[in-house]
């Protein structure tokens, strides 16, 4: 699985794209019926998309028979009276998506609003040129322009960022717990721990764990960024962007609203943010693969393993929910910043912090200072808890059972 | 003969469960030592103690004249009742690195390796993965590792369990065989008839208490009861059944007979010498059989165990 997984990522990306690709090559037919006197019929023109196909002097009931008849996708009636548009409608079996509905919208009105205007007298090049059409323009205190999709480039960089490290703790921290598991039921722990000290045994597994994640997580991340390099150039696919959107990206942004996008990513500080992964994604898994080795020990099965996941789970979950509603609404809250103080929750919500910028180094710091000290007693009260708990079998552990563990 | 490990005063406290109550065993040198106890009485406690996988909260046990030490677990070798190697790992790369953990070197452990695999007929399976084995294959690959490094003292628990006959016996030879080559073998278990066959020496633990220690045909010593197994043909069985219950009054005896051979055990009272009784029996028919009953470790272990509630 190692090197397979990037494989399988590419490979998904890279069938999403040429299943989107073949996906519009077939057009789809429309039949349009224009009882305005033909004024928005010329509006609709083929793409590769969408075909279509003018009726003339259908009657509207006929015009429907026709294009249930011929299987057409749908049929777009406009009604109107002396050359008047008074209502217009798309008749079809299948549901079309509201940025077809809202693109034929757009045109038909757009259409009637500047016949409207010409009626009164009205100079259509007059008023487009007084319309007034401008943006916000982004920038922080020492002048740096940003794009508006700033916020939301922050927010994917330090969600992936805090949704990964939480993958990585929850696959990792149950391999650490199957281990021990084996173990334990193979009955293999009793000749190790005649030779070794349990809390060796332990540490070793922890980070041998640790290590074997974070290789996987470099292997993934190199041979990944090479596949998706090859894959473009090879294949002309680019994969990273929605196809769908590519166009509408092209159309709405000119370029320089796409640099300022590339400023943005610039600007994300990327050094500190891998190395703050690096640091935490450390610290945090130490910290739940102790638990979770803790619970390897306590229970005989996997299946037991149930009644003791919430203290795992539950500071994961609310990391993730603080991560996304708290530091995405602020960032320096202080729901989010006594998050990211606590040590079960501070990897991720500190590591979805950390791309909003302007967190003091100290901040930093002293997270990770009260991460790794509680580390030390966490791993101490998990050992107390593993000493005992390989050595016991066929006993229904609870949480009773393991505070008297703890006091031994 | 010296004590290969003697256990002295050893005191084991669970909580509020006392697993092990001042609990003293000497094991001789060059002994089969058969550790017997019900369920739950404390051996596996006892057992763990001796390889330094938990503390007695007080007592000592001293290896071959010193303190046990950590240095000492390159001397003992322990194969636990319910065994398992990792599954998915090679057999040849599982006794290495378990034989490293022992203080071998990687080249002693394939030589030392490469002869036990000979020894049990089991080359060709170093590349093969646990889960591919057979049970009993596993439980060779499991007495290996037990033994690789030579320790002075063995300790076995249930060591036939999972073993069909012929493995079981292959297994028995080659404790024997480690025994006759100098070491000291401790085992547990429930099965009397592999102890009577083996053990020279036994201790009884039952209820965190040890109840009996000592060597195996002393022990048998101190149970004889005067029970005899008598075999007598009568020319009237119905007076036989009579007379036998009259004679050795009120000593409850057991009849049972074919045609007119009658075999039963009975037990014969302290007021009565041996003699006497063989008098009394010919009177009653022409005695084919007479012996002593001596007391199985079997029995002994069911009386014990019922005296001690």
């Amino acid at each position: 699985m190692t090197f397979v997984s990037p494989l399988i990522f590419v490979g998904v990306a890279l069938l999403i794209g040429w299943l989107t690709s073949i996906n519009s090559d077939t057009a789809r037919k429309i039949a349009v019926l224009d009882q305005t006197g033909d004024q928005y019929e010329s509006l609709f023109k083929n793409t590769d998309r969408n075909q279509y196909i003018v009726l003339k002097g259908l009657s509207k009931s006929a015009a429907v028979a026709a294009s249930k008849e011929a299987d057409y996708y749908g049929l777009l009636l406009i009604e109107g009276d002396n050359g008047n548009l008074e209502k217009f409608s798309f008749y079809s079996d299948d549901s079309p998506s509201p940025d077809f509905i809202s693109a034929i919208e757009d045109k038909i009105n757009n259409k009637a609003s500047e016949s409207n205007l010409l009626k009164n007298n009205i100079d259509v090049e007059l008023l487009e040129k007084l319309t007034v059409k401008k943006e916000i323009e982004l920038q922080n205190f020492t002048g740096e322009k940003t794009s508006k999709l700033s916020g939301w480039i922050k927010i994917a960089t330090g969600g992936a960022a805090g949704y990964l490290l939480m993958m990585f703790i929850i696959i990792y921290g149950n391999m650490v717990m199957r281990s021990v598991i084996e173990e334990k039921t193979n009955r293999i722990i009793e000749i190790i721990v005649s030779s070794v000290k349990p809390i060796y045994l332990m540490v070793g597994k922890i980070t041998g764990t640790s290590l074997a994640g974070i290789t996987q997580f470099l292997i993934w991340v190199i041979v990944g960024f090479i596949l998706m390099i090859a894959a473009t150039t090879f294949f002309g696919i680019d994969a990273f962007s929605n196809p769908a959107n590519a166009d509408m990206m092209a159309q709405t942004q000119d370029m320089s609203k796409m640099e300022l996008i590339l400023n943005d990513v610039a600007q994300l500080p990327i050094l500190k943010l891998i190395f703050c992964f690096f640091i935490y994604f450390i610290g945090g898994y130490f910290l739940y693969a102790s638990i979770y080795t803790a619970i390897g020990a306590a229970v005989d099965n996997e299946t037991d393993t149930q009644q003791f996941m919430l203290p795992v789970i539950l500071p994961l979950m609310l990391a993730i929910y603080v991560g996304f509603f708290s530091v995405m609404d602020n960032p320096h809250g202080t729901v989010a910043v006594i998050f990211s103080y606590i040590p079960l929750t501070s990897p991720i919500v500190m590591l979805m912090r950390i791309p909003f910028g302007e967190i003091a180094w100290w901040e930093i710091v002293l997270s990770m200072a009260l991460l790794y000290i509680s580390i030390i007693g966490i791993a101490i009260l998990a050992s107390k808890i593993y000493r005992i708990g390989i050595l016991m079998y066929g006993k229904k552990t609870n949480w009773k059972e393991l505070y008297k563990w703890l006091r031994y | 003969m010296s004590n290969a490990l003697e256990a002295i005063q050893i005191k084991k406290v669970y909580g509020d469960y006392t697993a092990l109550n001042d609990v003293s065993i000497s094991v001789p040198k060059g002994s089969v030592y058969g550790l017997l106890g019900p369920n739950g009485a404390g051996k596996t406690s006892l057992i763990r103690i001796i390889n330094q996988i938990t503390m007695p909260d007080s007592g000592q046990i001293v290896l071959n004249g010193s303190p046990l030490e950590p240095r000492h677990i390159e001397d003992i070798g322990y194969m636990p009742e319910e065994r398992g190697l990792y599954k998915s790992m090679k057999v040849g790369e599982q006794c290495i690195y378990l034989a490293q953990l022992k203080g071998l070197s990687k080249s002693q452990a394939k030589e030392r390796l490469n002869y036990w695999f000979e020894r049990l007929g089991i080359q060709g399976w170093w590349n093969k993965k646990l889960q591919e084995l057979s049970k009993g294959m596993a439980q060779k690959v499991q007495f290996i590792v037990t033994v690789l490094h030579e320790p002075s003292l063995l300790i076995f628990d249930e060591p036939f369990s999972g073993f069909d006959p012929v493995n079981a016996n292959l297994i028995k030879d080659e404790i024997l065989k480690l025994r006759d080559e100098g070491a000291t073998i401790i085992f547990s278990t429930h099965r009397m008839e592999s102890v009577e066959e083996m053990c020279d020496h036994i201790a009884l633990i039952n209820k965190s208490n040890l109840v009996l220690e000592g060597k195996l045909s002393d022990v048998k010593q101190r149970y004889r009861d005067r029970n005899y197994a008598v075999s007598l043909i009568c020319a009237d069985n119905d007076f036989a059944f009579k007379q036998i219950p009259l004679d050795f009054n009120p000593v409850p005896i057991q009849l049972s007979g074919l045609d007119n051979t009658l075999d039963f055990k009975i037990k014969i009272p302290t007021n009565i010498d041996i003699p006497v009784a063989i008098n009394k029996l010919t009177q009653i028919g022409e005695l084919t059989h007479f012996s002593e009953v001596i007391p199985s470790v079997n029995d002994i272990f069911i009386q014990t165990v019922q005296e001690n509630g």
